[in-house]
């Protein structure tokens, strides 16, 4: 079985790397230094890692006038407190004042599955690309949550990284380069194109692979970048055909909304959006969640094949 | 209107240094500007402008180490109005300090104008901080002061709040991470003016006691009478109250100061005045100046 991995050690590799280069980037947690992998970083950088305690607003808030004296905060946290109790600091401190700061939401979708819908993170995609001016990256795998920080880290301006828990392979090719704003192609296909992000695009390739048994041939691009979306890459999807979007995220305002409205204006084509239909996700483990909303390879595969067929 | 006193950049603002008729002259005549722009734009909050025009007045013209030739230096002290509902007080001063063209005063909350109802930091000089929704100030003002403090720079932070935001439990996750980080390099100010919108703060959601519950977070306080120019201006000149500990100033003020009819009446948290009104509020300002 190919070897998976937690996103959050790239991600802490990678702003480590960043803050030994520039002596601006400091790390701005709620209490979660462990819980955001800080414990190097905390090591290394004793004096720029602001514990601010259990207070989100406070942490938002705080990373703005930090900002504001020339700091670049990486703020991290759990995705679910970080986005939901400090969203109109995001709105207000972060995005209207053009603030320098950088979101970092640790262990977002379902990844805290059987602690419940408090801890789950399904809205903070709908809830962030919302807001004007802030930049919105859901990486799929090591490589690309350790370049999306860096690319954060090269932006002037808000950015929202969601930093996934639950173990993935590498999806990307050895050299792949990450560039906010474009989507990537990871296998073509004539029939259908899977649009996923996060954790579910190992789990759209998987699917893709299944559904070649069933004459179904399946193209996945991985769009991680959900704001400023690559408007190219949906049209060029719906110009082939049909588009399936798989998220670990509420199907309400997250991916599958945001590439729909690519399509209504641009090219439109039959949809349909895999992720959490809308409600709050009850307790279990994330393989349990995934499988109870049907977000599996095989149950992907069944959603994708009855949906080309007409069927579903 | 007077004259603007420049006294930017002093590296050490005293009490004994400071030109109380002046700074009068300057409280005034913010006043008499921010009322104007309330009328014009037929919107406002003219009660909180008045009772925060001397505390502004004391902290552009006695205390903030400020240049609006520079307004990004980033040696500057940080003011944050987090009672960003008074924005015309503050455009007004900020005027007096030569941070904007007077005439641009009229452009307040006129279509696609800077000046919004609410301050914007990306399009005014001299605004630290996108203020409006209440108990956002003080959080971005203990970030400011932890960042001098990361650096080892001498520049301060000040931020001057209502008292009815004050029950937003954001100001006291600020207070308590203040204490915490030891910054006393932060000055909070309380416009203590004892109204919010609707009624009294005690009424609505008691405050008090307010001075103990600043100093149970873990901060120096002192208070003082807010319309007091000399008062303010020697007690703003000396922080911080106490090292290792940021500041709190209880200014005890009234809103509506300097107009009879708004002084005290929560009626005026938001009212805009007729031209009649206008008229007689000014010429009551003005004859406080003879």
């Amino acid at each position: 079985m190919t070897a998976r991995f937690d996103c959050r050690e790239a991600f802490a590799e990678s702003l480590l790397a960043l803050a030994a280069a520039d002596p601006r980037i400091i790390a701005v947690t709620n209490d979660s230094v462990g819980s955001s992998n800080l414990k190097a970083f905390q090591r290394r950088f004793p004096d720029r890692l602001v514990n601010v305690g259990i207070a989100e607003q406070d942490m938002v808030g705080i990373s703005a006038g930090l900002a504001g004296a020339g700091k670049i905060p990486f703020v991290c946290g759990a995705s679910c407190f970080l986005t939901a109790r400090a969203l109109e600091q995001i709105k207000v401190d972060l995005a209207y004042s053009r603030h320098n700061v950088k979101l970092c939401g640790v262990s977002p979708g379902l990844a805290y599955g059987p602690l419940g819908a408090t801890h789950h993170s399904i809205e903070d995609v709908a809830w962030l690309r919302a807001i004007a001016g802030v930049t919105v990256i859901v990486p799929a795998d090591p490589a690309e949550t350790a370049q999306a920080v860096a690319a954060a880290a090269a932006v002037d301006g808000p950015v929202f990284v969601r930093v996934s828990r639950h173990p993935v392979p590498a999806v990307h090719a050895e050299g792949y380069e990450f560039r906010i704003g474009r989507a990537v192609t990871l296998r073509e296909g004539a029939d259908v194109t899977l649009v996923a992000h996060g954790i579910m695009v190992c789990r759209a390739l998987e699917a893709a692979a299944l559904l070649t048994a069933d004459g179904i041939d399946a193209a996945v691009v991985n769009m991680s970048t959900v704001r400023p979306i690559d408007e190219q890459a949906v049209i060029d999807a719906a110009r082939r055909g049909p588009i399936v979007t798989l998220e670990e995220h509420t199907t309400l305002g997250g991916l599958g909304s945001a590439v729909a409205e690519v399509v209504v204006c641009h090219q439109p084509t039959r949809m349909r959006l895999l992720g959490v239909p809308g409600v709050f996700a009850p307790t279990g483990p994330v393989e349990f969640l995934l499988e109870h909303f049907g977000l599996t390879p095989p149950r992907i595969r069944e959603a994708v094949r009855e949906f080309v067929s007409g069927r579903g | 209107m007077s004259k603007p006193v420049s006294i930017y950049m002093q590296t050490h603002p005293s009490s004994a240094g400071a030109d109380v008729a002046a700074l009068a002259r300057i409280a005034r005549a913010i006043r008499i500007s921010s009322l104007q722009m309330v009328h014009r734009a037929r919107m406002g909050h003219p009660g909180g402008d008045l009772s925060a025009a001397d505390i502004l007045a004391v902290l552009y013209f006695n205390v903030l180490r400020v240049d609006p030739a520079s307004p990004r230096d980033p040696g500057r002290d940080r003011f944050i109005l987090s009672k960003g509902h008074c924005s015309a007080v503050l455009y007004a001063v900020l005027a007096e300090a030569g941070f904007l063209p007077r005439e641009q005063l009229l452009d307040f909350m006129q279509p696609l104008s800077m000046l919004n109802g609410h301050p914007d930091r990306t399009k005014v000089p001299g605004v630290e901080a996108n203020t409006g929704p209440l108990g956002h100030g003080l959080p971005v003002g203990v970030g400011s002061a932890l960042a001098a403090k990361m650096d080892a720079a001498p520049w301060r932070t000040f931020v001057l709040t209502g008292d009815g935001e004050l029950q937003e439990g954001s100001n006291w996750e600020a207070a308590m991470a203040a204490s915490h980080f030891r910054l006393d390099n932060l000055a909070v100010i309380v416009d203590r003016n004892g109204l919010q919108l609707d009624d009294t703060t005690e009424r609505t959601m008691g405050l008090e006691p307010l001075a103990d519950r600043w100093r149970a977070f873990g901060w120096a306080v002192a208070e003082v009478d807010g319309h007091d120019i000399a008062a303010l201006a020697e007690r703003l000149s000396v922080l911080p109250l106490e090292r290792g500990r940021p500041s709190c100033v209880i200014a005890r003020t009234h809103k509506g100061r300097g107009v009879s009819f708004m002084e005290d009446n929560v009626e005026w948290h938001h009212r805009v005045p007729t031209g009649q009104e206008l008229a007689r509020a000014l010429a009551e300002l003005n004859g406080a100046a003879r």
